[in-house]
């Protein structure tokens, strides 16, 4: 019972306990260290008659008293942090001290300063993206080593060391755990984007793997876009980013059927679309408009909000989506773009002018053999074939994307084309 | 935090040896290293003579061996050096950015280790 109390607190008072820690401390380490004693102790003591009023300060008071031991225990600890222990002891007692009975919590603002610095630190682009990555969900998401391990789906000790390098790099690097100044923050936030955007894609497109697991990344990236957007109201891109995953992820019961097969957004049972996740997409969405600086997630929110708007395939505006993909590409003129738009222009008006969007795609010498190794390609190309009657041509398109394909239920799925297409 | 800042670049980047724009740049390096001083953020920096000035020395099994040329064969190759004092990566960063050679070459940024005074006695 105690549990669950404490789990429910962990959600909202772990990073912002985390964050404050750091500040306070200035060591990553030993931040996550306090914040996890201090959740045991929690764990051991709250019970549902006699829980403390702010559970938060209770923490941060608890986490705070745990670091200090650790400084004292700790000399090598101290002497990487470079400071003396009577200096970091009166630092930390004067916090204690401060914090009376019940003890403090930092103001709001503070509070969102430190959590906002915390996910920039994790995010540091002098970090490779996928300590990144790793770095993001341990100290902002407070997932353990071995819950980032199974969802990557590498060993554990891989993941511990990736950690481990990670936190060596902040500290003998220096990289600071601020908020990037006001001209800088625009190029920094898209690093942040970008891990938060990767660790959804991670979740929602492997279907190797625990799939329970994976949909857990899934709500750790909808989780946090939610709160990099909250805690950056200006910034149009955050929003668009936060709209896209509540709209995209809107339709994870419906992607997989009860088989463990991938279901198409067109033969998906729009029913079991989550309606809750679709309005607080569009309303991010709005949010982000309001600010009127467009940008790719945004466009790809606005693409994502024309499907979930629609009925059913047919009643999709598809020409919409052309013009949205028009717009993306000016912002990301990648051969996967030109793809998606090629394949609504087949939607929008047919399977002959879609093909020729596609062969225009592949003029270019370097956009071609890109394609040509994107499984993506041939499965789009195949499909349009096979709308055209070209069942030979479709079916050999079907091969050629079955050959790149390393997922299983992706496999069926292009099996069955394949037989089809073969059949007529 | 003390870092270097190492200087690269290929030989045939940047300007000319003798052209009216090297000497634009050797003004923007002046000028850079004064707003360092002026900062209170440099510690030392010094242009290095090119790799064909270069000789490599190693001990191997007791001998020495010396051969003409850097340590290794590549492409951009360190022509000068800064140490700055600053209080963070970032700031590190910034003024490595602001460094004449950036547009053509690259700076790498490393913190310098620093040994705990217990561990010098």
């Amino acid at each position: 019972m105690q549990q669950s109390i404490v789990a429910q607190v962990f959600a909202d008072e772990w990073p912002r306990l985390v964050a404050t820690l750091v500040r306070e401390l200035g060591d990553i380490d030993l931040a996550e260290d306090a914040a996890q004693q201090a959740f045991a102790e929690a764990a051991a003591s709250w019970r549902p008659d006699n829980t403390p009023n702010r559970p938060g300060a209770w923490l941060l008071t608890t986490a705070r008293r745990r670091a200090i031991d650790v400084f004292r225990r700790n000399s090598t600890l101290r002497e990487k942090l470079g400071r003396p222990v009577s200096e970091a002891e009166a630092e930390a007692s004067g916090l204690i001290e401060s914090a009376g009975d019940g003890g403090d919590q930092p103001e709001p603002n503070q509070l969102l300063d430190d959590q906002l610095a915390l996910i920039f630190g994790c995010c540091h682009p002098a970090l490779n993206r996928e300590a990144q990555i790793a770095l993001t969900l341990r100290s902002v998401c407070g997932l353990s080593t071995r819950q980032i391990a199974a969802a990557f789906l590498v060993p554990e000790a891989t993941m511990a060391k990736r950690l481990v390098r990670a936190k060596d790099k902040v500290r003998n690097a220096g990289i600071a755990f601020t908020v990037p100044a006001r001209d800088r923050l625009t190029e920094r936030l898209d690093s942040v984007l970008a891990v938060v955007y990767l660790i959804y894609t991670e979740g929602h497109s492997a279907s190797e793997g625990p799939a329970l697991i994976r949909g857990g990344l899934c709500d750790e990236a909808r989780w946090l876009a939610d709160l990099v957007a909250d805690l950056l109201p200006d910034q149009a891109e955050a929003w668009g980013l936060s709209a896209l995953i509540n709209l995209s992820d809107s339709r994870r019961a419906a992607r997989v059927d009860e088989a463990g097969q991938i279901v198409l957004l067109a033969d998906q049972d729009r029913s079991r679309w989550d309606t809750d996740l679709i309005e607080a997409g569009r309303r991010r969405l709005h949010h982000a408009d309001d600010l009127d600086d467009p940008g790719p997630y945004q466009l790809q929110a606005a693409i994502a909000l024309v499907h979930a708007m629609a009925s059913s395939a047919e009643e999709t505006r598809w020409s919409t989506i052309v013009t949205l993909y028009d717009h993306l590409l000016s912002f990301e003129p990648t051969p996967v773009v030109g793809l998606n738009r090629a394949a609504a222009v087949s939607k929008a008006f047919g399977p002959a002018a879609g093909l020729e969007a596609l062969d225009a795609l592949a003029i270019e010498p370097h956009a071609a053999s890109e394609l040509d190794s994107y499984r993506y390609y041939h499965a789009a190309r195949a499909d349009m074939l096979l709308r055209l009657d070209r069942s030979g041509e479709a079916a050999a398109s079907y091969r050629r994307a079955l050959d790149l394909t390393t997922n299983e239920s992706e496999r069926r799925f292009l099996s069955r084309r394949l037989a089809d297409s073969e059949s007529r | 935090m003390r870092y270097m800042l190492l200087l690269y670049s290929a030989a045939d980047a940047g300007p000319a040896q003798g052209s009216p724009e090297q000497a634009a740049e050797m003004q923007q390096w002046f000028a850079y290293t004064e707003e360092l001083a002026k900062a209170g953020c440099l510690i030392g920096g010094e242009p290095l003579h090119g790799i064909d000035t270069a000789t490599t020395v190693r001990v191997r099994e007791g001998k020495t061996v010396t051969t003409d040329g850097p340590f290794a064969e590549t492409k951009e190759t360190l022509g000068g050096y800064y140490m700055i004092d600053v209080e963070t990566l970032d700031e590190a960063l910034e003024w490595a950015a602001k460094t004449p050679l950036t547009t053509y070459g690259s700076v790498e940024v490393r913190p310098i280790m620093e040994i705990p005074a217990a561990a010098e006695a």
